[in-house]
Formats: structure tokens, sequence, C-alpha cells
């Protein structure tokens, strides 16, 4: 038998390789496990052309095999499609810490001096889920995580 | 090489699903490859970024219906033989798709003209009778959404420019507006697909996309397409211009070249 919570902390060991200070697991990519003999780990990609999404797959078989999982599976999953409402709360302080402003509700935010006056330079940021932001405050352009 | 022979082949075009599918991932993947040719040359860095992001999207979009595609084919699924293989006249994407970049004003209304129909044709996909298909729908729609918004955008700042972005964005409504009726049409690969229960029909709402797109349009300056003009068709059976032409001897060269090659 294959215990899913051992699982889970493998899985939260594997960082998303845009952003490394939050792992799969809290970035919501991690969907949950399907029980089976063995299971299947269901994962779901953020972005539909995000090429981090073949690096996630091929890092969770690494980590996988390495613990000695080879027979559990992984399984691609887009619907529901995923959302930044399954960011976990913790994510979003670490996003925050790293110079990202976390996506949500509140009106973009400088991530470094913490000012709400700031501008909108292009939805199109570094990666598909992030746009750029400026702080007309501190100067200092910024990464927004786009809500999705 | 029984595979890309059953692939382009005869058996292919009997199933309407896939036929159907294989439409939406050549817009995907013509409209991706077009707007790649602009990385590195964009006007400003910002919007450099904003057209290859699209580019991105689409490429990924295309290449999950690729997949699926190949799938439900019993194929193996790379979607590189299917995107990258194929002679000309097996590609079935709307002409509008492969237009030229001929400057930002036509890259904006070409995204905007596109983006806007597609939005349609995916919210149809919603309830097909093929979950894959509508999840991979109700994903790209999301993005599609961020699309319009940016094009739009555009076609409304360039239209209520200056002289000079009027007309340039004037230019492309007049080069582009013929391909749009091709988009809409319910030809009987749309038919066939609505049959199947691949799709709702999304070609309905032409007027109501008419409406809305000329709506903008006018706030862009007062642009108006004309009203009666030829309508331009032929991509969705594989009938294309030179464009389509260019755009393949650049895409395909290296699997032409170096069959199965890997990146």
């Amino acid at each position: 038998m294959v215990d899913n919570a051992h699982l889970l902390n493998l899985l939260a060991e594997i960082m998303d390789p845009e952003i490394p200070v939050i792992n799969i697991v809290e970035l919501g990519i991690v969907r949950g496990i399907e029980a089976a003999d063995p299971p299947n780990i269901i994962i779901t990609p953020t972005y539909v052309g995000c090429p981090a999404t073949d690096m996630i797959s091929e890092m969770i078989r690494e980590k996988l095999d390495g613990a000695g999982y080879h027979n559990v599976g992984i399984k691609n999953q887009l619907s529901p499609a995923w959302t930044t409402d399954w960011i976990s709360k913790e994510a979003h302080e670490k996003l925050r810490i790293y110079g990202i402003d976390p996506p949500g509700p509140h009106t973009a935010s400088c991530p470094r001096c913490g000012s709400a006056h700031t501008k909108l330079i292009s939805e199109f940021g570094s990666t598909p889920c992030k746009a750029l932001h400026a702080c007309k405050d501190c100067l200092e352009p910024f990464d927004r995580f786009k809500c999705h | 090489m029984p595979a890309l022979e059953k692939y382009i082949g005869a058996k292919h075009t009997r199933n309407p699903h896939t036929i159907y599918m294989l439409r939406l991932a050549d817009n995907a993947l013509i409209l991706g490859q077009r707007l790649s040719e602009m990385c590195g040359h964009g006007p400003e860095m910002e919007l450099d970024m904003a057209m290859t992001n699209m580019s991105l999207d689409l490429i990924g979009q295309a290449k999950l219906l690729f997949e699926h595609i190949l799938t439900l084919e019993d194929l193996a699924p790379n979607a590189d033989v299917l995107a990258l293989t194929r002679p000309l006249e097996r590609y079935s994407n709307c002409l509008l798709v492969a237009q030229p970049n001929v400057d930002f004003a036509h890259i904006m209304l070409r995204q905007f003209l596109f983006s806007s129909m597609q939005k349609r044709q995916y919210e149809a996909l919603l309830n097909s009778n093929d979950s894959t298909l509508a999840a991979i729908a109700e994903k790209s729609l999301k993005e599609i959404a961020y699309h319009i918004r940016f094009a739009k955008g555009w076609v409304l700042r360039l239209g209520d420019g200056t002289k000079e972005s009027r007309d340039r964005m004037a230019d492309a409504l007049s080069c582009l507006w013929r391909f749009t009726g091709e988009m809409f049409t319910c030809d009987a690969r749309v038919a066939d697909a609505v049959e199947a229960g691949t799709s709702s029909d999304f070609t309905k709402t032409y007027s109501d996309w008419k409406l809305e797109v000329k709506t903008i349009l006018s706030e862009a300056g007062g642009l108006t397409p004309h009203e009666n003009t030829r309508m331009i068709m032929g991509g969705h059976f594989g009938q294309h211009d030179d464009n389509l032409g260019h755009i393949l001897s650049d895409m395909q060269f290296m699997q032409l070249s170096y069959p199965g090659l890997e990146w």
C-alpha cells in the first residue's frame, strides 16, 4: 500500500521551475491522488502553453522513482481549469517576499515598498502567469501574478 | 510510415469529430507560428513579450488538440508529426491566420478579428460530447479573454490615435476584412461536427460578432468595413495562398530535414 501523506510530502519538495520559492502542491498543480493500486498523481497545467508543464511532469517522475514509487502514475487533468484561487495562502506570502505581487482582488501593490500607487506596464510578463507593473513610489518594476 | 498515412489519408477525413478538431488545431498553430515571427521584432519589449506570450498560448492549444486527435485515432500522441510534416493542402486553418505581419496594426487587427471569433467557437465546445475537448476549450477560453482585451485595446488606440496610426489600421481593415466570412461559414464540416455532437453551431453568432466588431471599429477612429466585401474562402478545405507556403517552409524545415528530431 502506498501512503498518500508520504506521497504528498514528496511532491511538496518539488519547486515550481519558474518560481522556485513555491512548491507544486501549494501552487495548486497537484490536484490529488487518485485511489487505485498503484495510485495516480493528478496534476493540471497552469497555462496550456506553459513550457514548465512537461518539465514538472518529469520532475515528479524523477522524485517518485527516486523514492521507489516507480509504479505510481501521473495523470493530466484539464477540467476544472486551474485557477489562481488554488494557490495557498502561505504561497501568497512567499510570492510577495520573492518580489511577485500575489493574485487576488486587491489593488496591485508593490512587493518591495507595499505602495498601492502603481501602474500596469503590460498584461503579458516574463512568463504566461505574470503581468508587468511598476511602482510609482519606489519606481521599481514588478511582476504580478495574474488572476486566472 | 503507416501512422502518417493514416493521419493525412482517407481514413482521417471520414471522422467528422477529429477533422473538426484538426481545423481548430491548425488555426491555433498557424497563428501561433505567425506571431512567433515577431519574437525580437516587437515595437517595444513589452509588446514583444505580449505577442510571444499569445503565440505560446496558441501553440499550447494546438498541441493539446493534436495530441487528443492522435489519441482518438489510436496513434502515438506526438504532436510534431501532425503539426510539422503535412503537405500544405492538408492544413485546414482559415486564411486569416496566415496573413503576413505587415505592421503592428495588421497584427493587432488580425488578432482581434480571430480571437473574438475563437471565443465563440470555443464556447460552442463547452457542451461537447467529448469531455476532453470541452476541457481544452474551458482552459483555452481563460487565455483567449486576455488576447481579446489586448488586441482590442490596440485596435482602439491605433484607430483613434494619430493620422499615421489610423491610416495603418484602416489599411489593415481593408486587407483583412475579406478573410472574416470564412471563419463563420457553416460549411459541411461544421454541420457534421454539430451533428456528431462535437460542437454546437457557433456560426449562428456571426451577426452578433459583426455587431461587436463594428462597434469597436467605429470607436477606433470611425473605421467601417466595406459592407459588400467579397469574402475569400478556401483555407478550411486546404486551398491556401502562398502566405501559408512561406510559413510552412520555415516551420517544417527541421522536421522534414531530420524526421523525428526532438528538442
